[in-house]
């Protein structure tokens, strides 16, 4: 007995240091849509990718700037800036990076099928003045540029080159390239293994410039595994009987039991985004509609009664169970330009809505659609039949189609849903951002087609608008005119809660998009 | 199931033979019991759970009515959605019926059908038919179901498909079981075929249509009840099996299988009735309906009858 013990004993010893390498495990309810960094933007794509691949400035954990590829950037001129870049930095397989890298990334983010280009719209050119200096000139002058140049991830032109990924993929179109299931950046972590829906596998990048930066120098994460599970009870189950250190997710009704077992940490914040139902106001009929000849949704008085009708603080506090605050509008706390005083929902009022109905000419409602996803936002589809329950009350009978966000998405991009669910967060945490990819009818995240021409052109000056109280009052303005427009049914801005195992620390960001870069192990 | 074209015994045996089970007695006042209330539920519910403006969010999550906390309105408690759990039982179960009873009279014709035809015709019809059967064999029921189903949802418009979910659940777990059917009574058939009786039926100049549906089939029958019986269990578990994977009756209206599913989120946070009331019904028909099949197997098997 003796003898086995000490002969464990050794053989324990022997595999302790192998043990000792730190892997985050970690867990979502949904993958990331592709490798590609421009082809989608969408927040658990990003948050895949940024482990892997660098913008030219990273955003802390409390969403502040800090440098990254970039080292400096300065405003040379009105529509002129300067980026001046960081030095001797490579990609994961060793190619060096260069103001050649940072020009070809943000073409390739300017093509048609890069998702990202509405972000970066008021970029007129990017130049390269020297290997480590970029000019980026703006159609007209943009103080928020800075805060734009967070979100474009930098590739590798030879790599890109190489593999024929010059253009980003065309997800809409469901196109297939080496991009969506390879990719090298020069960040913190290398890419090691991709199977979609099943597995990512990513290992320290030995590398990475960051190992000299005082701001990462405890950095301890060896290996990073990242599973999708979409079923709640499987993710809380996953995490409680200690296959995960993190989750990002734990649904609102698992929080207390995952408190409540002491392993572990819990960390909450507003999340800075808003989640809505939008609506389509400017085709003449409803294609999942039975009403022929007109569209209820044109009527500004069906979408007020739709308003008056959904009871958003019953949702907040029983299907979110507290973990949410009911909004007015789409605009998130937490971004510039947020008005608490906007923030106000329609009174919740059946019978007012019923009278509403009944004026516009539906006294007896009429049928629509709703599309919702079933694995991206909190308690998704409990609020989504919340919603169908309180449609129903006034008259309006909601078929309800549930699918996973790879299927729910597409319907918003290739515009062809009447009513849909969407939940819009901020990767500038300025209004301008917001108000361009939800008012503006060019943007294809926006599909309520309700068109203000004067709302239209309030958010086209904003880009360009560099007088900060004459700006933040053109934002209050179009905020005013998209609300009282009644194109969306603004719902909640969700609590995030993640949960991590005592020994992890992953530091919370209201924009959910966790940062393995600042995660650390106990020693 | 080797015994097959055996005759149906008289009336009063199989009745003695019941009285003197009692488990297929206690089975037979279960399946009753969810029966009646599957029927009844109109009547008996306190809400339609399936008419979303029935349903207040206010009355969500609420315990059975022993707990702290519960109402009476909700004996059982209810779900996330505010729906009484006692009346989407109801309602439930009935699904689960309509389901089980005309998946399995959709199989049981198909196959019924099918053997009698190959049974009776044999050669290359015959070959063709049961190596037809033997491929789809190879693929496991609920496989086939999904596949089924899948495809029909993929074809159809949301709002066509949540009128018809009913339908096409039947269709696609029907579908799947008509095989064993066609098997037994292709034996059974193949067997009569060559008995004296059918041999006089044709000297006499009866037609074969009627040999097969007048003669031969009576006496292929009680297989396919022993059969239908226990198919009829398999039909309602692969219908809470495809809603419990999300892909069977909508949530908008809940059959069993659904509300296990939804319950399943809530287990950990406590509310364990929204699953435990469905699992339980489901558990409690099904076994009573298999108790019955093996009673019934047993009866119409002369070698075990004392």
């Amino acid at each position: 007995m003796r003898t086995f013990i000490s002969v464990a004993a050794a053989v324990m010893m022997l595999a302790g240091p192998v043990q000792a390498q730190n892997t985050l495990r970690w867990a979502s309810q949904g993958d990331g849509f592709t490798l590609d960094p421009h082809a989608q933007n969408e927040g658990q794509t990003h948050a895949i990718n940024r482990q892997m691949m660098e913008p030219l400035i990273e955003r802390r954990p409390d969403l502040t700037k800090i440098p990254a590829l970039a080292l400096s950037w300065t405003l040379i001129n009105p529509t002129t800036w300067e980026f001046k870049l960081r030095p001797k930095v490579k990609f994961h397989d060793g190619r060096a990076f260069s103001a050649d890298d940072v020009v070809f990334s943000y073409k390739r983010a300017m093509m048609p099928t890069s998702d990202m280009k509405d972000i970066i719209s008021t970029l007129k050119d990017v130049t390269k003045v020297d290997d480590l200096t970029v000019h980026f000139i703006t159609t007209g002058p943009d103080p928020v540029f800075p805060d734009v140049a967070t979100n474009i991830f930098i590739m590798s032109k030879s790599w890109a080159e190489e593999h024929k990924v010059t253009a980003p993929q065309d997800i809409v179109a469901k196109q297939e390239t080496y991009a969506v299931r390879n990719a090298i950046g020069t960040g913190p972590f290398k890419l090691q293994l991709r199977e979609p829906d099943v597995r990512t596998v990513m290992v320290k990048n030995t590398e990475w410039w960051g190992y000299a930066d005082p701001a990462y120098k405890d950095h301890n994460v060896d290996r990073v595994v990242f599973t999708p599970v979409a079923n709640a009870a499987t993710r809380v189950a996953a995490l409680l009987s200690g296959e995960l250190d993190f989750l990002l997710d734990p649904p609102v009704q698992d929080v207390a039991r995952i408190e409540s077992s002491g392993q572990f940490t819990l960390q909450r914040v507003p999340e800075v985004r808003s989640i809505f139902l939008g609506m389509k106001t400017n085709t003449k009929e409803l294609a999942s509609s039975s009403v022929k000849g007109k569209n209820p949704f044109s009527d500004i008085r069906v979408r007020r009664a739709m308003n008056m009708a959904v009871d958003v603080n019953a949702i907040t506090k029983r299907t979110m169970r507290g973990q949410a605050q009911p909004a007015g509008y789409v605009l998130p706390p937490g971004v510039h330009g947020y008005h608490a005083d906007l923030d106000q929902h329609l009174p919740f009022d059946v019978e007012g809505a019923k009278k509403l109905l009944t004026e516009a000419g539906y006294p007896n409602g009429f049928d629509v659609r709703l599309d919702c996803p079933n694995d991206r936002y909190l308690n998704d589809e409990e609020i989504c039949q919340a919603v169908t329950g309180m449609l129903a009350r006034v008259g309006v009978k909601v078929t309800l189609d549930l699918k996973p966000r790879t299927l729910h998405f597409p319907k918003i991009q290739n515009d062809t849903s009447d009513f849909y669910m969407l939940g819009w967060g901020t990767l500038t945490t300025d209004a301008y951002y917001h108000l361009s990819f939800m008012v503006l009818t060019s943007s294809t995240w926006n599909r309520t087609g309700y068109l203000d021409q004067k709302m239209e052109d309030l958010v086209n000056a904003l880009g360009v608008e560099t007088d900060i109280a004459k700006r933040d009052a053109m934002i209050r303005e179009a905020s005013v005119r998209s609300r009282d427009g009644y194109a969306t049914i603004p719902l909640h801005t969700q609590f995030l809660t993640w949960a991590t195992r005592k020994n992890v620390t992953v530091p919370i960001t209201a924009d959910n998009l966790p940062a393995f870069r600042y995660a650390r192990f106990a020693k | 199931m080797s015994d097959v074209a055996l005759p149906i015994p008289e009336r009063s045996a199989l009745w003695r033979s019941f009285k003197r089970h009692p488990s297929a007695v206690v089975a037979a006042g279960i399946v009753a019991l969810i029966a009646a209330g599957a029927v009844l539920a109109p009547l008996l519910a306190s809400q339609n759970p399936f008419d979303p403006a029935s349903l207040e969010l206010a009355n969500s999550l609420l315990p059975p009515v022993w707990i702290d906390g519960g109402e009476a309105r909700f004996l059982l408690g209810s779900d996330d959605q505010g729906r009484d759990m006692f009346s989407a039982l109801l309602y439930g179960s009935r699904i689960s019926l309509i389901v089980g009873l005309a998946a399995v009279a959709f199989s049981a014709l198909l196959g019924v059908a099918v053997g009698l035809l190959a049974g009776y015709a044999g050669g290359w019809l015959d070959a063709v038919l049961m190596r037809l059967a033997d491929v789809q064999l190879t693929f496991p029921a609920i496989l086939i179901a999904l596949m089924v189903d899948g495809f029909v949802r993929a074809a159809l418009p949301a709002a066509v498909h949540e009128g018809i979910a009913l339908y096409v659940l039947i269709f696609s777990i029907g579908i799947a079981d008509w095989p064993q059917y066609a098997r037994v009574v292709r034996a059974g058939t193949a067997v009569q075929k060559t008995l004296g009786y059918v041999a006089a039926a044709r000297v006499m100049g009866v037609g074969p249509s009627r040999i097969v549906l007048r003669h031969i089939l009576p006496n292929v029958l009680s297989a396919v009840f022993v059969l239908a019986t226990l198919g009829f269990t398999s039909a309602i578990i692969a219908e809470a099996t495809l809603s419990f994977l999300g892909v069977g009756m909508p949530p908008t209206s809940p059959s069993l299988g659904t509300l296990i599913r939804i319950g399943n989120d809530f287990l950990f946070s406590g509310e364990w009735w929204i699953t435990l009331f469905p699992s339980l019904t489901l558990v409690g028909l099904a076994l009573g309906v298999n108790v019955l099949g093996d009673w019934l197997r047993d009866a119409l098997n002369p070698r075990l009858r004392t």
